[in-house]
């Protein structure tokens, strides 16, 4: 196909929402003129520049000692040490550079699964939806903290396992906004109109389907980004978190038993989560203003969904 | 409530059982190495494990093996703890109280705290009292709930020294009933804060956008027209409409509520389900962690329907078709 058949296409949709580039180009003026998207985006590179330098400013092995214990924040440990001596900013920023690679893997996966499996249901419908639905439904009736528990105990917990078993239980939500999103620009003109001069499902999908589903799929993946490094943290303080790894959970965990006489061993991996979280928290509600209220509804709705919407808080629920 | 509302909402019942036992049975059998291991530990009994063996007819095939699997969940029989020795069913049952008393304390705690934080930043939308609150839904949303409870500690427990913070009774003291009770309260009070906290940012939101949206209707309008004070409007007439979905979400708030309980309890050392849970964690008890899923998955379920059944009889708009 050419690309006379889409541009064709747009036109017999008359302004259809399909001029991508130059949407997306909007929609990224709006973000850098988001004041807590902007926020969001500095507390997150904050947390990413941590993690990335960890090993390298820092020592390598966060396990080592590097003091005596229990030393209060000074000019040497900035962030104190812990009960056997270990550098508590090195253990934070090896702690970032864990969640970042948890996040990373299972945001990655899960979008793939959710993705796929939220197009292919809405797109195909009849018995494919009902059965994508049915599975979808399937993970969902069972509590995920609880399964996720119960999975690494019985599969191990290694970093691997737990990418493997936290994507496999964050897809569910992402699949079905997917679907939804599809069902509604499925029988849209422009969809038509590209069948009608012979595209290929493929070409549809990819060119006319997905980039439709594209920005509401993003703030559903970046909450997916932030419940993650919860749920890992929360994990790693169960004591079910990789353990050859450094974690924020883990850090807290640890704090736990000296928290009477050493204060900064719960406060700072504590802040390193909740900041980590908060960013996240952040743009993605900053993506969800400036990509999916934007996309889809004429100025006017576009004030009134501004008003009635809180100002500034995620669109879903967390999980713990 | 008409009676077939009432049947097709009992028959829903159903698949979300049988998409538990699914998930679970899968997940059990596809965990590397023996599926008696998942069941019944990693104790190394051959004489156990032969009995279990036969209990959950792990030697039979797979379809079999649901059906046992299943009558055994159905009618309560988990199995036996390898780390502690005792019946899952026992050992969960003898827990479930002091955990329930903590959840019930934040669920009516984030309630109530919600929608007065709610109604109160409805009063005035996008007014310095609703940034504020919504600013600290926002932070709210962001903090891990073990960390809030060390935080609490830190701040409230240690500096004001009004609050224990472990266990739930003193243990140098025993008291019997007024004074019991206030022990208990005494120990109680931070944790269910705590949990509360964590809970209190989604029910202001809602209550928040529930009264926003309520109050521009035709009947609010009318009864301030007839002279009723906005104050007077909200309470009297339109709360009672704002506040359906907030308690709809109740069932769904379960989940958020065990798993925080959890949490909250292994840094209180609260005597509920937590230290079960953590020490399960700790020695890979799977019995019992399985036991945990199968709870609160049943009690989803529970919770979805009271509230779907309380929700009909409420509103009589509510059927199907």
């Amino acid at each position: 196909m050419s690309t006379l058949a889409s541009a064709t296409a747009d036109a017999a949709a008359g302004a259809g929402p399909v001029a991508a580039p130059h949407r997306w180009r909007a929609a990224l003026h709006r973000f850098v003129r988001h004041p807590a998207g902007m926020v969001g985006l500095a507390l997150t590179t904050l947390v990413v520049v941590a993690g990335a330098l960890a090993g390298r400013v820092t020592a390598s092995d966060p396990f080592r000692t590097a003091g005596d214990p229990l030393l209060a924040p000074s000019r040497a440990h900035w962030m104190g040490t812990d009960n056997l001596g270990r550098d508590m900013l090195t253990s934070v920023m090896h702690g970032a550079k864990t969640s970042m690679v948890v996040v990373l893997g299972v945001t990655l996966l899960a979008s793939v699964i959710g993705l796929a499996v939220g197009v292919v249901a809405g797109y195909r419908g009849g018995w494919v939806d009902d059965l994508l639905m049915r599975i979808t439904e399937l993970f969902q009736a069972v509590p995920r903290f609880f399964l996720v528990l119960l999975i690494v105990a019985l599969f191990g917990a290694g970093l691997d396992n737990l990418i493997y078993v936290l994507a496999f239980t964050s897809w569910p939500t992402l699949a079905r906004v997917a679907r939804a999103e599809v069902l509604s620009v499925r029988d849209r003109d422009y969809v038509e109109a590209a069948r009608s001069i012979g595209a290929s499902d493929r070409r549809i999908v990819l060119r006319h389907v997905l980039p439709n589903v594209l920005p509401t799929a993003l703030v559903v993946i970046a909450l997916t980004g932030s419940r993650i490094i919860l749920l890992e943290a929360s994990l790693s303080f169960l004591g079910l978190g990789d353990p050859t790894v450094m974690s924020w959970g883990y850090l807290v965990s640890n704090a736990q038993r000296f928290l009477r006489v050493a204060w900064w061993m719960s406060v700072f991996p504590g802040l390193a989560i909740a900041l980590a979280v908060l960013g996240i928290n952040l743009m993605s509600d900053a993506l969800n203003d400036v990509l999916a209220a934007y996309s889809k509804a004429p100025r006017s709705a576009r004030w009134r969904r501004r008003r009635s919407r809180p100002a500034s808080l995620p669109a879903q629920l967390p999980v713990r | 409530m008409n009676r077939r509302y009432l049947v097709r909402r009992l028959l829903q019942v159903l698949p979300a059982v049988a998409s538990i036992l699914i998930v679970t049975f899968a997940i059990v059998h596809a965990a590397p190495g023996d599926p008696v291991v998942a069941v019944a530990g990693e104790s190394g009994n051959q004489e156990y494990y032969a009995f279990m063996r036969a209990k959950f007819g792990l030697d039979r095939p797979l379809p079999q093996q649901f059906v046992t699997y299943s009558a055994n969940v159905l009618t309560g029989d988990l199995g036996t703890s390898f780390a502690q020795g005792e019946r899952v069913s026992t050992l969960i049952a003898e827990r479930v109280p002091a955990t329930l008393l903590l959840m019930g304390s934040a669920l009516a705690l984030s309630t109530v705290g919600g929608i007065v934080l709610g109604a109160l930043a409805a009063r005035r939308p996008f007014g310095p009292f609703d940034l504020a609150v919504s600013t600290a839904a926002l932070v709210g949303y962001a903090l891990p709930v073990f960390w809030m409870a060390q935080l609490a500690m830190l701040t409230i427990a240690f500096r004001t020294g009004w609050f224990p913070v472990q266990g739930m009774t003193d243990a140098r003291a025993n008291w019997t009933g007024l004074h019991h009770l206030l022990d208990v309260g005494r120990h109680l009070a931070l944790p269910a804060l705590v949990l509360a906290a964590s809970e209190v940012a989604l029910i202001t939101r809602m209550a928040r956008t529930g009264i926003l949206a309520e109050m521009d209707r035709g009947y609010v309008t009318v009864a301030q027209a007839k002279g009723l004070s906005a104050t007077g409007a909200l309470v009297h007439h339109a709360l009672r409409n704002a506040l359906l979905p907030v308690v709809t979400v109740v069932g769904t708030r379960i989940g958020f509520l065990f798993s925080g309980a959890v949490l909250v309890e292994t840094v209180f050392g609260w005597p509920g389900l937590g230290r079960l849970v953590l020490s399960a964690a700790q020695t890979r008890d799977h019995p019992v962690l399985l036991g945990m899923v199968l709870l609160v998955a049943f009690s989803l379920v529970l919770a979805n329907l009271v509230t779907d059944l309380i929700y009909a009889r409420v509103d009589p708009r509510i059927r199907y078709r």
